[in-house]
């Protein structure tokens, strides 16, 4: 009887932004279809009512079905039965619960047989999913790859595949292989064309595909006979339904061991070309990670609300000293500190997510007709925020969610370290978040350039002209400061870069951290003015932020461009 | 061939009395229902998934919810549209009120033989009376065959159903010959979830006097201007019944005192490890049901 969305105030606060109105309005085209389905909103209000019902029912499939299934689905984990991946009992279980309550398909249009809802709310049942069990988040958030398919696809592969993931079929994205992870430019499966069939024919191996035996996949394969690099790889798509892959083994995972990762053998698989030959990595790979790592955001967020709340049980029930642990001060603070990331990290994910929604509305909208001149501003202004925020979200999020999860076992003490209680099994979860879809190393990469080009300096400029309440003026002052430390560290690194190549990339975490803390305190701030309860976690985040930020703003101000070559030594110790 | 049926559910709407607090009672010792929030039946929901499930596999087939209530009782109705059935039927009037199971069931009946279904579903009682005997009674008001305590319609052959029932020690597999009624044990399969798409289309469902009372809001307008999203609505004047039957009339039950148990610790047994206490243990356990 537990609902994830109806206990969640904070979700549903993220729910009723004021952006809502215009993310709806650009979704709907203006309500255009109205009249065409009977399940399609009316106006703005009937639209929010659907999405708050729908999402209802989402926390009710997870608090009623796949939480309770989490610990068995753990324990039993998929097998591979003939080649082929057989779920464990609850997985199967929890997939039928999603189909019945018509949750796959959430913001595919609905000539796909879609919800068409927008990415906010995708967003928000992602994190609902993983709160419940982040394996299977993984199952059925990567229907995402689909938006892949609607966005780059032919028509005729949307209409061949779209309806069908509306349905329930699930997805994987076939990236890497046992000599391309992070690489991913070399890429050496095979993709020939066959006269004979009129079709592609995949050959070759791909390693660590999660749900590497969906129903579809998305293939990243080489289509040009002789390259060694990105320009060498096309994306396509795979039916499971036609064979011709083998699964050849599930990694034995420390967690989400629900979720199965494969090693998968491809012997004259065939497949068709999602969109133009040549641009596989460089254009629809980027776009599939990009949905990835909001995804990861998303099951971030999930884990640390899970781990927050089982630390918060816990610890109210558990008595030393004649007393519940929660009001020794120790343990309260820790307790306090994971209630503000959760909510920073919440409040980062769907402004990132808004970003994200409107920019993809806007391109969405370019291929049905030519964008005016204002609206193509506007997606450029959302399209490089998104480029921004997403490896930030993706980066504190994940780190978050590992932080909690710690947290949450020393709350436990003793008992966390058992196998009794949850919080174990959320530990070992968290570990992969902030290495896959980009290691956090790998999010500082991707999210530089937004410093180095003033793109989140640009928006906390936004953030500090807006109007905050009486009572955050405190913390409102201390961003003045700690922005201006800022960009005393983005000067010293940017001159010191020109110095000596290398000292940029040297301090690109302590950097991109520090864009980060600034902008989660500004959003709590913000929030606290909308809704009181928000003030106590902004205080407690302004807080996290000085200590951190004056951490980096000494280490970055007292390094001198020797340091480049002084860390670079270790690359010639012998393993 | 498995030829399309017409099924009805019998519902109704409870308070959750699984979830009681110090106000769930008034101090006459009566169900205060204000406090308590009113939900579907909970072994009535197995009935509706008995019954959705009866559907997907025959074609043709429709599902409708009956239900005698109050008009806000029309949110069960609802509320099983989302989960799957075609439509519904709302008992209300005032001349239903005070109904015991004897004067429900006769009302019940009534709306039945206008409906004519082939099958009737029901949950085997409702958590607010407990009495289990609303359904056997449509049955024998109905001259149909029952078959109670019904975990899973196992086949759906020509003319007949083949339902496996939960008994006290034990399954039974029992043929039964349509039309028929069948009450859902606990046991059986819970049901499906709300489906988003159907919640989208049917939450503006509603009975028609629930359109009459806010008839220039938007979702009157569009209720009204959809027949798929009209819940049937019936007075008594509609169903054709002995007035002499219904409501506090027709309801024999006297209620004669209502007595307050208050649990108290009960008295402790000392057992020690040694197999023969282990022994007796078991013995006690397994005679009071407790295992086994």
């Amino acid at each position: 009887m537990a609902n994830f969305f109806s206990d969640n105030k904070d979700l549903q606060f993220h729910l009723q932004h004021p952006m809502m109105r215009k993310i709806v309005e650009l979704k709907e085209r203006g309500f255009a279809e109205k009249d065409l389905y009977d399940h399609a909103p009316q106006d703005f209000e009937d639209a929010m009512d659907s999405y708050r019902r729908v999402l209802e029912i989402a926390g009710e499939v997870c608090g009623d079905v796949i939480a309770p299934n989490a610990e068995g689905v753990d324990h039993e984990g998929p097998r591979v039965v003939d080649d082929h991946v057989e779920y464990a009992s609850g997985t199967v279980e929890n997939l039928k619960a999603i189909v019945d309550a018509g949750l796959s398909g959430l913001t595919l249009p609905r000539k796909y047989d879609g919800l068409n809802f927008p990415l906010v709310c995708f967003v928000m049942a992602n994190e609902m999913v993983a709160r419940a069990d982040a394996g299977f988040e993984n199952i059925w958030g990567l229907q995402d790859c689909a938006e892949t398919l609607n966005e780059f696809a032919s028509e005729e592969i949307k209409q061949k595949f779209l309806p069908w993931v509306s349905a329930g079929a699930t997805c994987a994205m076939d990236l890497t292989e046992p000599d391309a992870g992070s690489d991913l430019g070399a890429v050496m499966l095979k993709a020939t064309w066959s006269e004979e069939r009129q079709t592609w024919l995949l050959n070759g191996v791909k390693r660590f595909i999660t749900n590497g035996d969906g129903d579809v996949s998305l293939v990243l394969a080489r289509t040009e006979e002789g390259t060694t690099d990105a320009r060498g790889l096309s994306m396509l798509v795979y039916d499971k339904r036609d064979g011709g892959v083998k699964v050849r083994r599930i990694e034995n995972k420390m967690g989400i061991k629900g979720s199965p990762t494969c090693e998968l053998v491809f012997t004259n698989a065939p497949a068709q070309l999602v969109g133009d030959r040549k641009m596989g990595l460089i254009k629809y790979v980027m776009s599939l990670m990009n949905a990835a790592r909001l995804g990861i955001g998303a099951q971030s967020v999930g884990t640390c609300e899970a781990a927050y709340r089982e630390a918060l049980k816990y610890a109210q029930e558990r008595e030393q000293f004649g007393k519940p642990i929660i009001r020794f001060a120790a343990v309260a603070e820790m307790l306090a500190n994971m209630h503000a990331k959760l909510q920073g990290a919440r409040a980062l994910l769907y402004e990132t997510t808004r970003f994200v929604e409107i920019y993809k509305q806007y391109t969405h909208i370019s291929h049905e007709r030519p964008l005016e001149g204002e609206e193509r501003q506007e997606m450029k202004f959302y399209n490089r925020l998104a480029d921004g925020f997403t490896p930030l979200v993706k980066l504190f999020s994940s780190e978050y969610a590992n932080q909690l999860a710690y947290d949450a076992i020393q709350i436990h003490g003793g008992s966390g370290f058992m196998k009794d209680y949850p919080c174990e099994r959320l530990y070992r979860d968290a570990r992969i978040m902030n290495i896959y879809e980009g290691t956090s190393q790998l999010q500082v990469v991707a999210a530089i350039n937004a410093v180095t080009k003033g793109t989140f300096m640009e928006q906390i400029g936004r953030y500090a002209a807006a109007e905050y309440t009486e009572a955050m003026q405190p913390v409102v002052a201390k961003l003045a400061g700690l922005t201006a430390k800022f960009a005393e560290m983005v000067e010293r690194v940017e001159t010191g870069d020109k110095e000596v190549a290398g000292f940029k990339d040297f301090h690109a975490r302590r950097l991109v951290e520090t864009a980060g803390h600034i902008i989660i305190t500004f959003l709590l701030a913000r929030q606290a003015g909308e809704a009181e309860e928000y003030a106590q976690s902004a205080r407690i985040f302004c807080k996290l932020a000085e200590g951190k930020i004056a951490e980096a703003y000494a280490y970055v101000m007292n390094s001198t461009t020797e340091d480049v070559a002084l860390f670079k030594a270790v690359a010639g110790e012998e393993a | 061939m498995k030829q399309p049926l017409k099924i009805v559910v019998l519902a109704k709407q409870v308070p959750d009395t699984r979830n009681v607090g110090k106000d769930a009672m008034t101090p006459e010792g009566t169900v205060n229902r204000a406090a308590l929030p009113a939900i579907f039946n909970p072994e009535d929901l197995n009935a509706l998934e008995m019954a959705l499930a009866l559907k997907d596999r025959t074609e043709g087939s429709t599902v409708h919810v009956l239900t005698m209530g109050p008009q806000r009782a029309a949110d069960i109705i609802r509320d099983a549209m989302f989960r799957g059935a075609d439509g519904g039927y709302l008992l209300s009037g005032r001349e239903f009120a005070g109904s015991d199971t004897l004067a429900t069931s006769y009302a019940l009946s009534c709306a039945l033989k206008k409906i004519r279904p082939d099958v009737i579903v029901a949950g085997r009682q409702a958590i607010d009376g407990d009495t289990a005997q609303v359904g056997p009674q449509v049955a024998e008001k109905l001259g149909l065959p029952q078959v109670t305590y019904a975990e899973e319609i196992l086949a759906v052959e020509p003319e007949k159903l083949v339902i496996k029932r939960r008994l006290e020690h034990g399954t039974e597999v029992v043929e039964c010959p349509i039309p028929l009624v069948v009450t859902a044990n606990a046991s059986a399969a819970s049901c499906r979830p709300r489906n988003a798409k159907r919640v989208m289309t049917y939450k503006c469902a509603m009975a028609a006097s629930e359109i009459a009372a806010a008839p220039e809001s938007a979702a009157a307008l569009r209720a009204a201007a959809k027949p798929a999203l009209q819940i049937v609505e019936w007075a008594a004047v509609d169903v054709d019944p002995d007035p002499q039957q219904l409501g506090l009339t027709g309801s024999p039950t006297k209620v004669k005192r209502i007595e307050n148990v208050v649990f108290a610790a009960k008295e402790a047994k000392k057992l020690t490890a040694a197999d023969e206490d282990i022994n007796e243990l078991m013995v006690e356990l397994i005679a009071s049901h407790t295992l086994g």
